[in-house]
């Protein structure tokens, strides 16, 4: 085939077009998020004490913490979806970054230095570390599969995005699972956890976001 | 329209429905891609026997992932980004790792002269292993010269199915580049 042949078959399927890739990515997180809640629900369950909870600052900032984790990672994955991205991707971050940084720094200010450790150690530790990947699975999967429609400068990086916004989708249901409010908790053990889902989403993205 | 070689105008009224900006757009990149792969693999010690499935299959990828390129910014560096992409893949598949970078010598994205438009070895192959009814209406389409609504009359389908198989076709194409050839 020539390629002027090519052309006009290409012409000829103009009109196609996909949807537009922030609807279908929101739409995707909404479903692998519902996928999850199921999850949630048969496995964990929302901590006896919620009320109360709610009521304390140190819950409180540990949703904005992942809430602020799941926009960013948001946008981070539109961004490295595309063959070009504009300055830095990462930098997108940084707002994340200050906000657990910021955290950590007021709780170990207000805490005594006596009792750093047991709130960095927690209760939930090794629940947190299987219970945020396993809920980021489907998350990812459905991220994942609708980025398939993307063009990616580099499909790891879009992978390793898609696995922190999975991470910070499964993090929010499973902050209100966790006993553990203090930023020395979230920040270590969220962090670690998320950590492990954006390898899986950068060793995944590697092998399926190839286009 | 203002500049007839203004590729970013030519995608925005591509967009907006213009099959014949489309097909000046696809002319301005076959031309310029023919250029930027010839040099791509003669810069990596390839022959350019491959030159043309490169094109075919940069040109695809431009096509398919259309919606990629956000209209705020300059269609350019968006065009480069995929050909330097595609002929990197190109080039790793046959086990050659350098770096490519096809900006240096790029120049302007609308070339005068067009090098060479031979036909491919690998297209021909590719559109053979596709489903029987794919491959026609790419061929009626592409090859023939008729129109969607030609090719439904013809096979009695609905346009709209005509239209469905060509996209899948084109998809298919594009994954077959991806990982068929050696």
């Amino acid at each position: 085939m020539k390629t002027e042949n090519l052309v006009e078959a290409l012409v000829a399927d103009r009109s196609t077009s996909s949807r537009p890739m922030r609807g279908a990515l929101a739409g995707a997180l909404v479903v692998g998020a519902v996928a999850s809640l199921a999850v949630f629900f048969a496995a964990l369950g929302i901590r006896p004490d919620i009320a109360e909870a709610l009521r304390t600052w140190r819950f409180d900032l540990k949703v904005v913490l992942v809430l602020v984790a799941l926009v960013l990672a948001f946008s981070l994955c539109i961004a490295l979806s595309r063959p070009v991205t504009s300055g830095r991707p990462a930098w997108r971050l940084l707002p994340l970054a200050v906000v657990a940084l910021s955290a950590v720094a007021i709780e170990l200010a207000i805490l005594p230095s006596a009792s750093w450790t047991t709130r960095l150690v927690g209760s939930n530790a090794l629940v947190c570390l299987v219970a945020i990947p396993a809920l980021a699975i489907a998350p990812l999967a459905a991220v994942l599969a609708i980025l398939r429609a993307g063009a990616p400068a580099s499909p790891a990086l879009a992978g390793a995005a898609a696995g922190l916004l999975a991470a910070a989708a499964g993090s929010a249901l499973y902050a209100f699972h966790c006993f553990d409010d203090s930023p020395l908790f979230v920040v270590t053990w969220y962090g670690l956890a998320a950590i492990l889902v954006v390898a899986v989403g950068a060793a995944a993205g590697h092998r399926l976001l190839r286009w | 329209m203002a500049d007839p070689t203004d590729l970013s105008a030519l995608m925005r009224l591509a967009r907006q429905g213009d099959d014949a900006a489309y097909r000046r757009l696809l002319g301005h990149l076959s031309t310029w891609l023919r250029i930027v792969v010839r040099r791509g693999l003669v810069s990596a010690g390839r022959g350019t026997a491959d030159c043309e499935d490169v094109v075919q299959e940069a040109l695809l990828a431009m096509h398919l992932k259309r919606d990629t390129w956000d209209e705020a910014q300059p269609i350019e560096p968006w065009l480069r980004a995929i050909a330097r992409y595609k002929l990197t893949d190109h080039l790793r598949r046959r086990g050659v790792h350098d770096h490519v970078d096809i900006d240096d010598h790029a120049g302007s994205l609308v070339a005068t002269a067009d090098p060479d438009a031979a036909a491919t070895m690998d297209s021909q192959r590719l559109l053979a292993s596709l489903p029987e009814r794919q491959r026609r209406i790419v061929e009626e389409i592409s090859i023939e010269g008729h129109r969607a609504a030609e090719v439904a009359a013809r096979l009695g389908m609905s346009e709209g199915a005509v239209r469905v198989a060509l996209h899948r076709a084109l998809k298919s194409l594009a994954a077959f580049y991806r990982r068929d050839l050696s």
